[in-house]
């Protein structure tokens, strides 16, 4: 694995020891000196031409804790809002040294395109393009999920049998498309929501159940309900009348929580619209696992380095 | 392609036994020690010495787990590891005297690695080294306190540490 691109890359056997490493590095902040050597000398570019500080901050506190040095490169007041290209971008960066890069880009493929053109020989991991992939997300809920769902000896397990709804503006989700192909990978079983408007053409062929209705949904007690972020962009027009309307249908609303099992884990992405997609009710309660995703990413992000850094000498 | 024997299932235990007697000989309060295994066989190797030294002296002294997966100087072999679980006593390793247990030493860079790791998860009063074999060529200016046996070796020969617990049965053999 010198790059991580793509969730479908993942094999079953690959996904799991990232989660392994990924809970072994969650162990690290109980110690003495809460950080390794093991990425010493080695140099991070996080390369963000969309903007998303969770997503970034998440990147560089995973390469400090590892001993990297961290270089940011984004949108704002860089060469990029100069006009500068990726290519060009990406001939910089090579110049001064980088050795793992972390992209962030609004257009779908700008990972795997930075990758393979041969402009770089760094390791890329894709930390969002366009409304493709997000796989360092999709990692980071399965290892949520395994951790809340399978107890403390999930060590080397999958999600086999785990039944997870994911709610919401599937069509422009690039984490929805990610955690479809993993938790596929993994043995889980998914449940696409959201309305026709919103999910993708071609989506009958995604090895996924689907539903328009989110009240049937809440009422078979999934394992976990995943809600999107509903981007404010899209809030008119023609995707759904208002956000009114979004709510009183696909809303995690308290009654919709109060007939969920207290065993149902709540899951988001973030940053969550309270009120919108979610309660606040249920984004504060026990079976939220909001923060512990937050921490997560950086533990499996931290993985993910790892990982690509020791396999880049190799590929 | 020659194997030949140097240590039996007995040896094993006659010599992770006197290896107990001499640990003991040097830090006679087994509340002060902690032994620390290296992943894999180190730490059957661990948790053995602890029996002898619980059957010698009566007290149960405490067994842990270093890993040195995150700290090896060759993280870019291009080769996979995933990292084992270290299990460190709740209390810590501070003030304790550790005994630092692995098959067979070498290079001196997994006891090296060791060292590193130690120092993030506390500061021991002391740090000792015990093995089940030294067959010599080290890299670093590194040796053991306790050795089971020495096995005077050429570098392109291997010496093969078999443990139940790791691999159903006990017994050292070289091969050339």
């Amino acid at each position: 694995m010198k790059h991580l691109l793509d969730a479908h890359d993942l094999s079953r056997d690959e996904a799991i020891a990232l989660m392994d490493t990924a809970d072994e590095f969650a162990r690290i902040q109980d110690r003495h000196v809460p950080k390794l050597p093991t990425l010493r000398g080695v140099t991070v570019v996080n390369l963000f031409f969309e903007d998303s500080t969770r997503t970034r901050l998440s990147f560089e506190s995973a390469a400090k804790k590892l001993s990297a040095d961290v270089i940011t490169f984004t949108s704002q007041g860089s060469s990029v809002s100069k006009g500068e290209s990726l290519k060009d971008t990406a001939h910089t960066l090579e110049a001064m040294g980088g050795d793992i890069i972390v992209i962030r880009h609004s257009s779908s493929g700008a990972a795997h395109r930075l990758a393979h053109s041969g402009w770089v020989q760094a390791s890329v991991v894709n930390a969002g393009d366009g409304a493709h992939q997000h796989p360092t997300q999709a990692l980071l809920d399965a290892l949520t999920l395994r951790q809340r769902l399978m107890g403390a000896d999930a060590t080397g397990g999958d999600l086999s049998g785990v039944r997870v709804a994911i709610v919401g503006d599937i069509a422009h989700s690039r984490v929805a498309r990610s955690n479809v192909a993993l938790l596929a990978t993994l043995g889980a079983s998914v449940t696409l929501v959201g309305p026709r408007t919103l999910l993708p053409p071609g989506v009958e062929s995604w090895p996924v159940g689907i539903s328009t209705s989110l009240d049937d949904v809440v009422d078979t007690h999934p394992d976990a309900i995943m809600m999107l972020r509903i981007q404010k962009e899209r809030m008119r027009g023609a995707h759904f009348p208002s956000p009114k309307e979004y709510v009183t249908h696909y809303g995690l609303t308290e009654e919709r929580f109060g007939r969920l099992p207290s065993t149902t884990l709540i899951m988001h992405p973030g940053p969550m619209n309270r009120g919108v997609e979610v309660c606040s009710r249920a984004a504060d309660s026990l079976q939220s696992t909001i923060l512990q995703q937050v921490s997560n990413g950086v533990w499996m992000r931290m993985a993910v380095l790892y990982r690509v850094h020791q396999a880049g000498s190799t590929s | 392609m020659p194997a030949r024997q140097i240590l039996d299932s007995s040896d094993i235990v006659r010599t992770t036994r006197r290896i107990a007697h001499e640990i003991l000989e040097a830090t006679p309060d087994v509340s002060d020690l902690i032994i620390l295994g290296i992943p894999t066989r180190g730490v059957a190797l661990a948790t053995r010495l602890a029996g002898h030294i619980q059957d010698i002296s009566g007290d149960t002294p405490t067994v842990g787990v270093i890993d040195v997966t995150l700290y090896r100087d060759d993280v870019k072999s291009g080769e996979i590891r995933t990292p084992h679980r270290s299990v460190i006593p709740p209390e810590g390793i501070d003030n304790r005297v550790v005994i630092l247990v692995d098959d067979v030493l070498y290079s001196g860079r997994t006891v090296r690695a060791a060292l590193d790791a130690l120092v993030d998860v506390g500061r021991p009063r002391a740090v000792r080294l015990a093995v089940l074999v030294d067959r010599g060529h080290r890299e670093l200016p590194i040796r053991a306190d306790f050795v089971g046996k020495n096995i005077p070796s050429h570098a392109g020969e291997r010496v093969v540490v078999r443990l139940a617990e790791v691999d159903d049965e006990d017994g050292v053999v070289m091969t050339s």
